[in-house]
C-alpha cells in the first residue's frame, strides 16, 4: 500500500528509519511560543456581525456527535433531527456538517438525514483506545462504509507511535484509508454523502493529542496521517482530558498549512471534545483564519467535534436575534 | 513613631461564591448618608448579571435538592456568622443609613433574628402551603410547594442589612437560588453580607451579588429567559414597570414592588416565601 503514494513523501515512507528521520527532522514546536500565539489569538473581540456570521458558519462546522456506550437508535435518531434542523422554529439557521456516531448506528443515521445533505461520519478501528489488530480496524471500517458513512474518523495506534514505530501507525492509516475507498462503491450512490461527489469515504485521524505528551509529538502525529493519506486530522476522541486546545489545534492548522504548501493539497483539521459555549468556538475560527488561512473557514476543510456547542450557538443566535439572554428550557436535551 | 497606613476594602461582586470585579471594569462611588466619601464599589454590567445568572442555575439543583432541614441549618449558620461580626455590621449600617450606633445595633440584631426566623420555617413552608386535597374520586391527592428556580431580586434602597436580609431569606430557604441587585446607594454592607455568605457553608452560587446602577442591571434580569421570577421590591415605579413587561415573555413570577415604606421590623408573615413556590400536585390512586 505504501506504493499508492503519489505524493512527494512516497521514499519517506519506505522504512520506519526514513519515517523517523523525516518525523524528527520537523522543526521542533515552541511551547511557550504556540501557547503565547493561541492565547494571543484568543482575545480578539468578534461582536455584532461578525458575531452573526461566526455563529452561522460554526453551526455549519459542527459534527454532532453522540458516542456513549448508552446510545439507542432513538437517540441518534433524534440528534440527526436536530443536525439537520437545529433550531425547528428558525429556518433560517443552517444545518450542521455532520452527525458522528459509533459503527452499529451508522444505517439508523443515514436513514435519518437522507436527503439533508447532512454527513454520517462514523468512528471505527477500535474506537477510541486503538487497541486491537489491523484485521479489525479494517474490517470495522469496511462495515461502516457499507452502511453507508461518508467519513471515517480513524484513532491511531499511540501506543506504537510512542514506541517509535511510526511504519506501524503509516501503515494502519493506508490500510484504513484504502478500506475506505474500497467498502464504499455501489452504497455511496443513495447515501447522505452523495453530496460528496466522490466514491471514497473521508478519512480522518485521530491523534488523541492528549495521549501525545508534547507538542512536538502532535507536529510528528499530524505529519505522519497526512503524508498516510488521511483527508482530516483530528485532535481527539474526546474519551480523554485534556481533549481538543488551542495551541494543539495551533500546531495542527501550522502543519495542513505546511502540508497544502509543499503538496498542494488541503488536509482539514478537526478539534474535537471540550469546546462547549460559542467564546470558544469563535476562538478556534480565528485560529484557523490566522493560521491556515480564510480558505480553512469551509466545513470541508474545518469542522468543530461536538455535542452541547450547538445549543450554545443556538442560544447566542437567539440573544442576537432577540435582544434577551435565551435559556437552556427553551432548547433541546440531548 | 509613623502612623500607620490604612488597608482599605476592595468591594467587588460576589458571583458563585467567587469575588470578582465587574468584567466593564467599573465602579462608582459610595457616599454615606451625609454625603462623605466611603468606598469604590464595583458597578456591575449585564454581562456580569449574565455570569450571575450562570451561577445561579448551576447551584439550583443541588440547592434545591438538598433537605429543608439541612437547608435550615445553612440559613442558621448564616446568622451565627453574622452574630459574630455583629460590630462591623453596625459601624457599616451607621454610615450607610446614618442612623445612631444604638438604632443601628436594633436593626442588624433584628437582621440576624430574621436569618433565624426564616431558617425555622425550611421544614414548615410545607405543611402550611401544601396540603391533601378532596377530590371526587378514589385518589389521594397532595399539593405541595416546590422552588421557582433563579430569582432576579431587586433590593430595597433603604434597610442596607435588614431590608437586604428580608428579601435575600424567603428566596433561598425553601429552594431557590437568586440574583440580587443591591441597593444602589448603600451596596457596602451587601458585600459584607457576602463575605458572611461565603463562609457559611453555603453552596457557591445560591446567592449572587452584585452592586450598581438597578435601572442599568435589572431590564436584563427580567428579560433573561433562563431567570424564573422577579422581585421588584427595591425598583422605583418606572423601572418596575418595563422589568414587569420583559418579564411577560417568558411568564416570570413577578412580585410588584410595595406601594408605600416597608418598615422591616413588622413580621413579614410567609408572603415572600409564598411568591416563589410552585404548587406540585400529585394524584395517586388509592389501593393497589
Amino acid at each position: 500500500m505504501v506504493s499508492t503514494l503519489t505524493t512527494p513523501f512516497a521514499e519517506v515512507a519506505t522504512s520506519n528509519a526514513s519515517l523517523r528521520a523525516f518525523l524528527h527532522g520537523l522543526p521542533g514546536v515552541d511551547r511557550v511560543g504556540a501557547d503565547a500565539r493561541a492565547a494571543m489569538l484568543a482575545t480578539r473581540s468578534i461582536k455584532t456581525t461578525a458575531k452573526g456570521q461566526a455563529i452561522d458558519l460554526a453551526i455549519g462546522m459542527v459534527d454532532l456527535t453522540t458516542l456513549e456506550g448508552a446510545d439507542t437508535p432513538g437517540k441518534v435518531r433524534a440528534m440527526c433531527a436536530k443536525a439537520v434542523r437545529p433550531d425547528p422554529a428558525d429556518p433560517s439557521v443552517p444545518s450542521a456538517a455532520a452527525v458522528c456516531v459509533y459503527p452499529d448506528l451508522v444505517a439508523t443515521a443515514v436513514q435519518a438525514v437522507e436527503g439533508s445533505g447532512v454527513k454520517v461520519a462514523s468512528v471505527a478501528t477500535a474506537f477510541p483506545s486503538g487497541r486491537s489488530s489491523l484485521e479489525v480496524k479494517v474490517a470495522e471500517t469496511a462495515l461502516a462504509v457499507a452502511a453507508g458513512a461518508s467519513e471515517i474518523d480513524m484513532v491511531i495506534d499511540r501506543g506504537a507511535f510512542l514506541a517509535g514505530d511510526y511504519l506501524k501507525v503509516f501503515e494502519e492509516i493506508a490500510a484504513v484509508k484504502a478500506a475506505c475507498g474500497r467498502a464504499g462503491g455501489a452504497q455511496r450512490e443513495n447515501g447522505a454523502g452523495g453530496a460528496q461527489g466522490e466514491q471514497a469515504a473521508h478519512l480522518k485521524v485521530i491523534l488523541e493529542t492528549g495521549e501525545l505528551a508534547t507538542y512536538d509529538n502532535v507536529r510528528r502525529a499530524s505529519w505522519l496521517a497526512m503524508i498516510a493519506g488521511g483527508d482530516f486530522i483530528k485532535t481527539s476522541t474526546g474519551k480523554v482530558s485534556p481533549a481538543a486546545t488551542l495551541p494543539v489545534t495551533l500546531i495542527m492548522l501550522e502543519a495542513v498549512r505546511d502540508f497544502a504548501r509543499r503538496t498542494g493539497r488541503k488536509i482539514g483539521v478537526k478539534p474535537a471534545g471540550g469546546i462547549r459555549t460559542t467564546k470558544d468556538a469563535i476562538k478556534y475560527l480565528v485560529l484557523v483564519n490566522e493560521t491556515a488561512g480564510p480558505d480553512w473557514l469551509d466545513p470541508d476543510l474545518f469542522r468543530l467535534g461536538a455535542s452541547s456547542l450547538l445549543n450554545d450557538l443556538l442560544m447566542q443566535r437567539q440573544k442576537m436575534a432577540t435582544g434577551r439572554y435565551a435559556g437552556p428550557d427553551y432548547f433541546t436535551l440531548d | 513613631m509613623s502612623e500607620r497606613l490604612v488597608v482599605r476594602k476592595t468591594y467587588k461582586l460576589f458571583v458563585g461564591g467567587a469575588f470578582p470585579r465587574s468584567e466593564s471594569g467599573r465602579s462608582y462611588v459610595v457616599t454615606s448618608a451625609k454625603g462623605d466619601f466611603l468606598a469604590n464599589a464595583a458597578r456591575a454590567s449585564r454581562k456580569d448579571a449574565r455570569d450571575a445568572v450562570a451561577a445561579a442555575r448551576k447551584a439550583f439543583p443541588g440547592w434545591s435538592g438538598a433537605t429543608a432541614y439541612n437547608r435550615g441549618q445553612i440559613l442558621y449558620r448564616v446568622a451565627e456568622m453574622l452574630e459574630g461580626r455583629r460590630a462591623q455590621f453596625v459601624a457599616e449600617v451607621v454610615q450607610a443609613d446614618g442612623v445612631a450606633a444604638k438604632k443601628a445595633g436594633e436593626l442588624v440584631d433584628a437582621a440576624i433574628d430574621r436569618l433565624v426566623w426564616y431558617a425555622g420555617w425550611s421544614d414548615k413552608i410545607g405543611a402550611v402551603l401544601g396540603s391533601a386535597n378532596p377530590v371526587a374520586g378514589p385518589y389521594f391527592n397532595l399539593s405541595s410547594p416546590e422552588p421557582t428556580g433563579v430569582v432576579a431580586v431587586l433590593a430595597p434602597p433603604m434597610g442596607p442589612l435588614l431590608g437586604l436580609v428580608s428579601v435575600i431569606a424567603p428566596v433561598i430557604v425553601t429552594g431557590n437560588t437568586c440574583v440580587v441587585v443591591a441597593s444602589e446607594r448603600a451596596p457596602l454592607p451587601s458585600i459584607t453580607l457576602a463575605e458572611v455568605l461565603a463562609t457559611s457553608d453555603l453552596p457557591g452560587g445560591v446567592v449572587n451579588i452584585l452592586t450598581g446602577h438597578q435601572a442599568e442591571i435589572a431590564p436584563w434580569l427580567a428579560g433573561h429567559m433562563d431567570v424564573n421570577a422577579i422581585d421588584l421590591t427595591g425598583a422605583t415605579p418606572e423601572l418596575a414597570v418595563t422589568c414587569e413587561e420583559s418579564a411577560a415573555e417568558n411568564l416570570k413570577r413577578v412580585l410588584r414592588p410595595p406601594a408605600g415604606p416597608v418598615d422591616w421590623l413588622v413580621d413579614p408573615g410567609t408572603e415572600r416565601m409564598a411568591a416563589f413556590l410552585e404548587t406540585k400536585t400529585v394524584w395517586h390512586p388509592i389501593g393497589t
